[in-house]
């Protein structure tokens, strides 16, 4: 006689530990293996598009920051750029050169964090330390630029909140020395070790075109070997005038595309990046960050899609302006929303332990997911 | 002879035997818990670049003391649909498990809780004990995540006992005992009598043994670490997966049950490798005592010296902790018996065949 089974439905969060945030999944067992992966978000929504509509374009900012708060910067940066071109305006050349500085270091941070919190899930804990110690030197970095750690409101539309200060050069320098051997010390402790590369190796398999269909973009698509940059393929600010590469996974563990590629496609990127600040440091013009910034920010009728790339992925503004103070209509294509969608088709087969691999290396904030 | 000091003292066998078996819990268990708890967090801090608990007492030190009156003061929690009794008896059964392996534990050669010939087969029987415990505690929950980690945990206890038994047998077959306190005392002299280096064997024999001795140990260390839940084998309350597995639900001084075993086990295991493989409470280089003639010196340098043996297992199983990732269920399986029970059966032949040289 056949014995009678059921699938049993796991809850997995919204109060669990490695949910990264307060995402719900649904989980359908057999056993230990997955069926079937169910997100739930919204719990974290706060009207950001809604929000906006009310607001003038310089208000918006501080809202920005909010959406994918390990990377504020970055979506500071995008909007910046979305309402210049909006606009029509040309910022001076040290504005461009300090958003890129801010914004390769918001990269370096952001990795940080994906990667620290990836090793936490695999239940390597002190890697996650050294990582959050490395942060935080960019954070202080952040706040002798502006004073916040965390939400800067520093890169307004046409210019920046402040100028540097005089230290900074000096203190980026040492950052960018101090860091290089310390991306050594993490490959050390976990990008080669047995255990890490069973637990990532040949998991999570996100092949190309799967990740053309569901609209990937970032890392996680480059970990899936397809070279994709905003920064070189569709060049934003001053990105074309620094020499750097764009890491693609390789499957060098595994399979191309798997969580290791995902985790190390990470750690390379953060080397690119310091090479990027190391340039701009060295060729930093002088001049005024705030001649530039208009004294009522009133766009023609009109509309514009503007897309940066943000630490996750292709971050894109869409803004519809009707002539007035404030917009008509901001749309946000943020990546980590996109990419939560795939988590069904990666998860399918998987053990439940796997699935706490897969969601850390495809690196969600839920502040963005749910905006 | 402990046992004939507090009968002597005391004048009935009841009390001796109350004393005696006591003795292990006030002396040692409760202060090692304290102490190891404070040591894994000050490990865990200087590994990873920061101080710990730095506030109450020195570096801290105060600071386990003040978590169990935080526990203690706690709300006892039992949710509505809890199975109460066996809610309530888990912690228990966890802990006396623990427990009654320190009865056979030769802390020296004056005290052996309970001196018994089958000293580590009691060992490994009463700690299975614990699995019990653990099942009972992640069903009677009434949580999937207790239960996922009570099911994940019997498992690997189970499966990592049989390399751990083989290991021993291996070791029995060699000096034919079970007895801990003459295991001990078979090594004694200098640390070359110990069993990782041959044991007292003389020539050939021991210079062919020490390879395999010292697999067999690595077999034995890996498969305590599994056998006491730490990393890399900490499957049972990966916290990233399970929350904390099967003592979710608990709060309090139950909770604090489950932690005070957890330690206590640390030690335990490690005590077993320290008595078997490397001379127990024997010193590696000679006592005191003996040199300058104060015979009772020497049992307490053997109490040093075992307890040193046994923190030092204890501070590595620390250093594993807080350096490796943790493995999946199904690759702990595969550890357990695709490598470390087919090499523990080679390694139980290799060394059966060398003892008949």
């Amino acid at each position: 006689m056949a014995l009678k089974t059921e699938q049993m439905v796991l809850n997995m969060g919204p109060q669990h530990p490695s949910t990264h945030g307060v995402l719900r999944l649904e989980l359908e067992l057999e056993g230990e293996i997955i069926t079937k992966v169910t997100p739930h978000i919204g719990y974290l929504h706060r009207c950001f598009e809604k929000h906006t509509e009310a607001m003038t374009y310089p208000q918006v900012i501080p809202y920005t920051d909010r959406m994918d708060y390990l990377a504020s910067m970055y979506n500071e940066f995008g909007y910046a750029v979305a309402v210049e071109r909006l606009l029509g305006i040309q910022v001076p050349e040290r504005v461009d050169f300090i958003r890129v500085i801010m914004g390769e270091f918001q990269r370096i941070a952001s990795h940080l964090v994906a990667i620290g919190t990836y090793g936490l899930d695999i239940g390597a804990f002190t890697p996650f330390l050294y990582c959050f110690r490395d942060r935080e030197r960019i954070l202080s970095l952040f706040e002798m630029t502006c004073g916040a750690r965390l939400l800067y409101n520093y890169i307004w539309v046409g210019g920046l909140s402040h100028d540097l200060h005089p230290d900074f050069v000096r203190s980026a320098k040492e950052f960018v020395t101090y860091f290089r051997p310390k991306i050594k010390e993490l490959n050390d402790l976990l990008t080669n070790n047995k255990i890490f590369i069973d637990r990532t190796a040949n998991i999570g398999i996100l092949p190309k075109e799967t990740a053309i269909n569901y609209g990937i973009s970032g890392p996680n698509l480059r970990a899936s070997g397809f070279k994709w940059d905003l920064r070189k393929d569709d060049p934003y600010s001053i990105y074309n005038k620094f020499d750097f590469d764009i890491p693609v996974g390789q499957g060098s563990m595994g399979t191309v595309g798997d969580c290791w590629d995902r985790y190390y496609v990470r750690i390379l990127e953060m080397e690119e990046s310091l090479k990027i600040i190391e340039q701009a440091l060295e060729i930093l013009p002088e001049g005024d960050v705030t001649s530039a910034i208009p004294k009522r920010i009133k766009p023609p009728v009109g509309q514009v899609y503007s897309r940066v790339e943000n630490p996750r992925g292709e971050l894109g503004y869409f803004i519809i302006s009707n002539g007035q103070v404030n917009p008509f209509r901001i749309k946000v294509r943020g990546p980590s929303f996109v990419h939560l969608g795939v988590m069904n088709e990666l998860c399918k087969g998987h053990m439940v332990a796997d699935i706490i691999a897969i969601l850390g290396s495809i690196d969600i904030v839920l502040g963005e997911v749910d905006r | 002879m402990t046992y004939d000091f507090f009968f002597n003292l005391t004048g009935s066998y009841v009390w001796a035997d109350i004393i005696q078996s006591l003795l292990p819990l006030f002396i040692f268990i409760l202060p090692f818990a304290l102490f190891a708890v404070w040591l894994e967090r000050k490990v865990s801090a200087h590994m990873q670049d920061r101080l710990g608990p730095m506030r109450v007492g020195k570096h801290g030190w105060l600071q386990t003391v003040a978590d169990i009156i935080k526990l203690i003061q706690k709300e006892d929690i039992v949710a509505e649909n809890n199975d109460k009794p066996l809610f309530n008896l888990a912690p228990v059964l966890v802990f006396v498990g623990t427990y009654a392996a320190f009865a056979a534990i030769p802390f020296s050669s004056a005290y052996i809780g309970s001196n018994i010939d089958l000293g580590v087969f009691f060992i490994v029987a009463v700690s299975s004990f614990v699995v019990a415990g653990i099942l009972m505690a992640g069903w009677s929950s009434n949580n999937k995540y207790s239960l996922l980690g009570a099911m994940r945990s019997a498992a690997q206890i189970i499966s990592y006992e049989i390399p751990t038994v083989l290991v021993i047998i291996t070791i029995v077959m060699i000096t034919g005992t079970l007895n801990l306190g003459t295991l001990s005392e078979m090594q004694t002299g200098h640390f070359w009598n110990w069993m990782i280096f041959g044991g007292p064997t003389f020539g050939l024999t021991k210079i062919l043994l020490i390879p395999f001795m010292i697999l067999a140990f690595g077999i034995i260390y890996t498969s305590t670490l599994a056998e006491v839940n730490r990393t890399p084998f900490d499957i049972p309350e990966a916290e990233s997966e399970l929350v904390s597995g099967y003592h979710t639900e608990y709060s309090g001084m139950k909770f604090a049950m489950f932690f005070l075993a957890e330690y206590a086990n640390m030690f335990a295991v490690s005590a077993i490798v320290a008595a078997l493989f490397f001379g127990g409470y024997q010193s590696p280089v000679g006592y005191l005592g003996n040199l300058f003639n104060i015979p009772w010196l020497v049992p307490v340098e053997q109490l040093f010296w075992f307890t040193a043996k046994g923190l030092f297992f204890v501070f590595v199983q620390m250093w594993l902790r807080w350096t490796l990732p943790r493995l999946r269920v199904d690759q702990l399986m595969q550890v357990c018996w695709k490598y470390l029970i087919p090499l523990a059966f080679v390694n139980l032949i290799v060394v059966g065949l060398l003892t008949l040289l």
